[in-house]
């Protein structure tokens, strides 16, 4: 098996900063589309790489090489690592087999579930009011989609900074936004080391929902203020902060100015050349596991005797 | 009724655009206003609170019409009506919820919230921000 093979699992590794620095530069709708793109082609790579690296174990066993109709002696002398290799990536993707479905599953009822709880009381139009002191709005997708929003929230902000959190919360839901973080923690759940996609991930679809908001109510300060002091009304709410994956990312005093700044046009060269790096560990992420399986092929079909082993080399 | 109002993207944001938006957003707009008033509000006092960007007749439209679903309720005054957002008696169960997403960690995937959390550092650094804007945290007069 030739060493392409690793590059997959290792390609996050180095990939992850890189888009952390990357995504920065992008204007958030580009960055929410690339950031999940990114995440979904490095996680199928190295699952694709891991499946590879247990079947070329596989085919070492008597009775799958019988199956294949293979001389497992053909098949090459293999390194040493090629069993142990084997014999954790089997292990890792059966513990992916079993707890992808399980995790799905479980988002689903948890939907269900807030959908039940908000979808008949205290509603009107798409919007969902949960008396509740604490200051707190967020998006539950779903067909259709619904604003909750407690009545603390409400309370905190005059009734123009209301607007704009509507917006916020309509960008969210018109633009399936829970559809780009599913997509990334399916990612994830694939390779670990892409956790650190997330949070960039989060910040663009917030800053994405802060400009759509900016535009519908067509003014940045307005939609800056509203931001600010649901965060400010919340923090107040709550004595301790909370702990939370956010607590040092500082995001919400990002966003806000972001909004108060002008829309600027992004700068070239950097992110150029970083979407190019990118671009390229992409590529090879993808083309490293292509090409084990090409390898892999080829040995097999050495192995089945339909071809010479001197047939493949250049 | 004016049902199904047609939210124009094309037509962009400009001066009076609430009176198009969907009927949706409107009822919305409105049982916010009632939540966030201190008691019952008369359609004027909506029409005022929501800085006069509807006419009159519409907000007495929704106000009915959220009357009808149940969501508010009202009360007879002089020759008109109050209206105060009619109270979720299973609030209790609303609450429990509340814990019950608050305990999963993985809440963020199903849920993006509209703020998240401060740290001390950012509190300072937003109410900087806000001064900045010269409204800071003043009310919202328009």
């Amino acid at each position: 098996m030739i060493f392409a093979v690793w590059l997959p699992l290792l390609m996050p590794l180095l990939a992850v900063p890189l888009a952390r620095r990357g995504a920065e530069q992008l204007p958030p709708r580009t960055a929410a589309w690339a950031l999940t793109a990114l995440a979904l082609v490095l996680a199928l790579s190295s699952t694709a790489a891991l499946a590879l690296l247990a079947l070329n174990g596989a085919l070492r066993l008597p009775f799958v090489a019988a199956l294949g109709h293979l001389s497992p002696h053909l098949l090459g002398d293999g390194s040493p690592a090629t069993v142990p290799a084997a014999v954790l990536a089997a292990c890792a993707l059966t513990a992916l087999g079993a707890s992808l479905p399980r995790r799905a599953v479980r988002h689903m009822r948890e939907l269900r579930a807030a959908h039940r709880q908000f979808g008949s009381a205290a509603s009107a139009g798409d919007l969902s009011v949960r008396e509740d002191e604490r200051p707190d709005a967020y998006a539950l997708p779903g067909r259709p989609g619904r604003i909750v929003v407690t009545t603390g929230m409400l309370r905190a902000l005059s009734a123009r900074e209301r607007e704009v959190l509507f917006a916020h919360e309509r960008a969210h839901l018109s633009g399936r936004h829970h559809l780009f973080l599913g997509a990334t923690e399916f990612a994830v759940a694939l390779h670990p080391a892409l956790r650190g996609l997330c949070a960039p991930l989060s910040y663009a679809l917030e800053r994405w929902a802060d400009e759509s908001a900016a535009r519908v109510t067509g003014d940045r300060a307005l939609t800056a203020r509203a931001v600010g002091r649901a965060a400010l009304a919340a923090r107040a709410a709550s004595p301790r902060p909370r702990l939370s994956l956010t607590a040092t990312a500082g995001p919400v005093p990002r966003r806000v100015s972001a909004l108060l700044s002008a829309p600027k046009p992004a700068a070239r060269a950097l992110p150029r050349a970083l979407a190019g790096l990118l671009l390229a560990c992409v590529a090879l992420s993808a083309t490293a596991a292509m090409e084990a399986a090409t390898d892999l092929h080829d040995g097999i079909e050495v192995a089945q005797g339909e071809s010479a082993p001197v047939g493949h080399g250049d | 009724m004016p049902q199904g109002q047609i939210d124009e993207p094309a037509g962009g944001p400009a001066d009076g655009r609430t009176d198009r938006r969907p009927a949706g957003e409107l009822e919305a707009s409105v049982l916010a206003a009632l939540w966030a008033a201190d008691g019952p509000l008369t359609p004027g006092a909506v029409q005022l609170e929501l800085g006069g960007g509807l006419a009159r007749t519409t907000v007495t439209t929704i106000l009915t019409r959220l009357h009808a679903k149940g969501a508010v309720t009202r009360e007879r005054v002089g020759r008109g009506y109050t209206y105060a957002p009619a109270q979720d008696s299973p609030g209790l169960t609303a609450r429990r919820m509340h814990a019950e997403l608050d305990k999963d960690e993985d809440r963020g995937t199903v849920l993006a919230r509209f703020v998240s959390d401060l740290s001390p550092e950012d509190e300072r650094v937003l109410r900087t921000l806000l001064q900045s804007t010269g409204q800071g945290t003043a009310d919202e007069t328009p």
